[in-house]
């Protein structure tokens, strides 16, 4: 009974850590009380027997490591209720800045920008990285595997500046020459987006194409099928679930991008990570908090469309 | 034949173009602007003089102030130091859970696993965020240590996944022949388990030091000026000076320490993978 009692005893110790940040005076006590429990709590554990929990400290651990992804997020949503300007102390209950969120200008403003971007990118996203993938897997090609997943595995800044060189320096003058007016907008914003996007379709529309039977392609072919024909009525109704999870996941990348729309997205075009980003540089009120509950509610919604769709897909994401 | 070529380019050819013109092209573009000279207003000077004296063409002074001056190379120094670091606190934290999560039963691993990738499913800049609010009534912030503590929150996904995709391959029959063999369990972990998850180790580091090195937001937003890297002055030379020749120096030879990190860990993760 001593290590799992010790389990217990580690988790009070995080829900009263989680308390002394909601907490107004004797934050430092709750917080100290609260490494006294975990440390408690590890004593606890090695006395225990070795027989009872042979992975004890493997759950003390990885129970700290939870408590750790979790209890930011959760103290950004609680705040978003809060009754104060202030983000240090539980006040009392309310919804007044969501009220004050929805009846922003700018903020919603911001909002269409955002779903509009997400929609058109990735939209041409997944009709060019399902190319990319079905032309990976059919050619094995040399070159365009390197195209598609640099940009995915570069870090983003580098991304964001060439591209910023390359619209106002390449593409604006030339452009210009032919008497086409060219700005930093939401085109420009479109299109770095779909850059970094078409790798993480392609990606998981090869991954469907690996693990699928190429018998069924060659029968198709040997039944008399065009090219054309065997994609519409073979594969592409196989590779279906690949290309939606891979248009969820651009929607994703490209709702939350902010790097690459920081530098793309010149003066007068705002999305809601731009937004944020002013918000907290400037003046941190529980505004944000309500706005990041908010976007918090979305990914997670379309991370869960996304898992039902295609299962693997979020190690595809990290791998 | 021919209609293969054919079709090989109606299928790859509109991706691969588009990437060549919007990533390959301005990847180059950005190379020759290291070598020009700034404009009068920020941006670039143009390539052909228009007044005589005017400055044009190509020169090397980006990297000749690079190099003349130790400040730059000191904030390189600095940027592998914090990345290093959120590189080791992210090992030792994702380690316990990749393992526990590897060690149970396989109905629940999924679910373990989706309990990781949700918060980072969370907008960035709110999970930077949080830890203003956290970190701010305990006076921690904009400093280095809250700077630490922001990468490793916003990268540690990308260690425990890799290493959990590894962790989960390795066979138990090696632990239960160590065991029979008569070596503890600390024993074990270091002469068997960590050894074999190597390559696990070893992608994880380069999907997590990677990003570190070109970010921004969180030394900006959490850290002081002192805390500032490579992503920084990036940002600064783009954006704020306007010094793009210098900005695309600075562009490149990030890119030459991501090659040199991305190429350094793949080849330490083949050999760890010979090795065992």
């Amino acid at each position: 009974m001593t290590r799992r009692l010790a389990l217990g005893v580690e988790a009070l110790g995080i829900a009263v850590l989680f308390a002394s940040f909601l907490a107004s005076g004797g934050k430092y006590v709750l917080a100290g009380a609260a490494f006294a429990l975990v440390g408690a709590a590890g004593l606890l554990g090695a006395l225990g027997g070795r027989r009872e929990l042979p992975n004890f400290w493997l759950w003390y651990a990885s129970l700290l490591v939870y408590a750790f992804l979790y209890i930011p997020l959760l103290i950004v949503v609680i705040f978003s209720f809060n009754d104060s300007k202030l983000n240090a102390e539980w006040v009392g209950f309310t919804t007044s800045w969501y009220g004050k969120l929805f009846a922003d200008e700018a903020m919603l403003q911001a909002a269409v920008n955002s779903i509009l971007i997400a929609c058109v990118a990735a939209a041409i996203a997944t009709v060019l990285g399902t190319m990319a993938g079905i032309a990976m897997h059919r050619f094995r090609p040399r070159i365009l595997p390197l195209l598609v997943f640099t940009p995915v595995a570069m870090p983003e800044i580098l991304l964001g500046v060439s591209l910023l060189i390359f619209f106002l320096n390449a593409a604006q003058p030339v452009l210009g020459r032919l008497g086409i007016e060219f700005t930093l907008g939401l085109g420009t914003v479109v299109i770095a987006h779909v850059t970094f996007c078409i790798g993480f379709v392609a990606i998981i529309v090869r991954a469907r194409l690996a693990g699928m039977d190429e018998s069924v392609f060659e029968a198709a072919r040997d039944l008399g099928a065009s090219p054309w024909q065997t994609f519409r009525l073979v594969t592409l109704p196989l590779i279906m679930p690949g290309v939606l999870a891979g248009a969820l996941m651009a929607f994703t990348l490209s709702i939350d991008d902010f790097v690459i729309t920081f530098f793309t997205s010149g003066v007068g075009t705002r999305t809601l990570p731009l937004e944020i980003y002013t918000m907290i540089k400037v003046a941190v009120t529980p505004e944000v908090n309500a706005i990041s509950a908010l976007l918090m509610a979305l990914t997670l919604a379309l991370i869960v469309l996304a898992s039902r769709l295609a299962p693997d897909l979020m190690r595809a994401k990290a791998e | 034949m021919r209609s293969q070529r054919t079709l090989q380019w109606l299928v790859g050819g509109p991706p691969f173009l588009f990437l060549v013109v919007f990533f390959l092209l301005p990847a180059l573009i950005m190379l020759v602007a290291s070598f020009r000279y700034p404009g009068d207003f920020g941006g670039l000077a143009p390539l052909v003089a228009s007044q005589p004296g005017e400055e044009a063409g190509l020169t090397a002074e980006s990297y000749a102030v690079f190099l003349s001056d130790w400040v730059y190379a000191e904030i390189f120094a600095k940027s592998f130091g914090v990345a290093a670091l959120t590189t080791f606190v992210c090992l030792v934290m994702a380690y316990p859970v990749a393992l526990l999560i590897a060690r149970s039963p396989k109905r629940n691993r999924d679910l373990m696993v989706l309990l990781v990738v949700l918060p980072f499913a969370s907008n960035f800049l709110v999970r930077v965020y949080a830890w203003m609010i956290i970190l701010g009534p305990f006076e921690l912030l904009f400093s280095r240590f809250a700077v630490i503590v922001g990468m490793v929150y916003v990268h540690l996904p990308f260690m425990i996944l890799p290493l959990y995709t590894n962790l989960e391959k390795h066979d138990p029959a090696l632990l239960d022949a160590a065991q029979d063999l008569g070596a503890n369990a600390w024993r074990r972990f270091w002469r068997v388990t960590f050894p074999l998850s190597l390559p696990g180790v070893f992608s994880g580091a380069a999907l997590v030091f990677i990003p570190v090195l070109g970010m921004f937001a969180i030394p900006e937003i959490l850290g002081g000026k002192d805390d500032w890297i490579v992503g920084n002055m990036i940002k600064e030379s783009f954006l704020g000076t306007r010094d793009w020749p210098f900005g695309s120096m600075l562009s490149l030879m990030l890119t030459l320490a991501v090659l040199a990190v991305a190429g350094g860990t793949s080849w330490l993760a083949a050999r760890g993978m010979k090795g065992t």
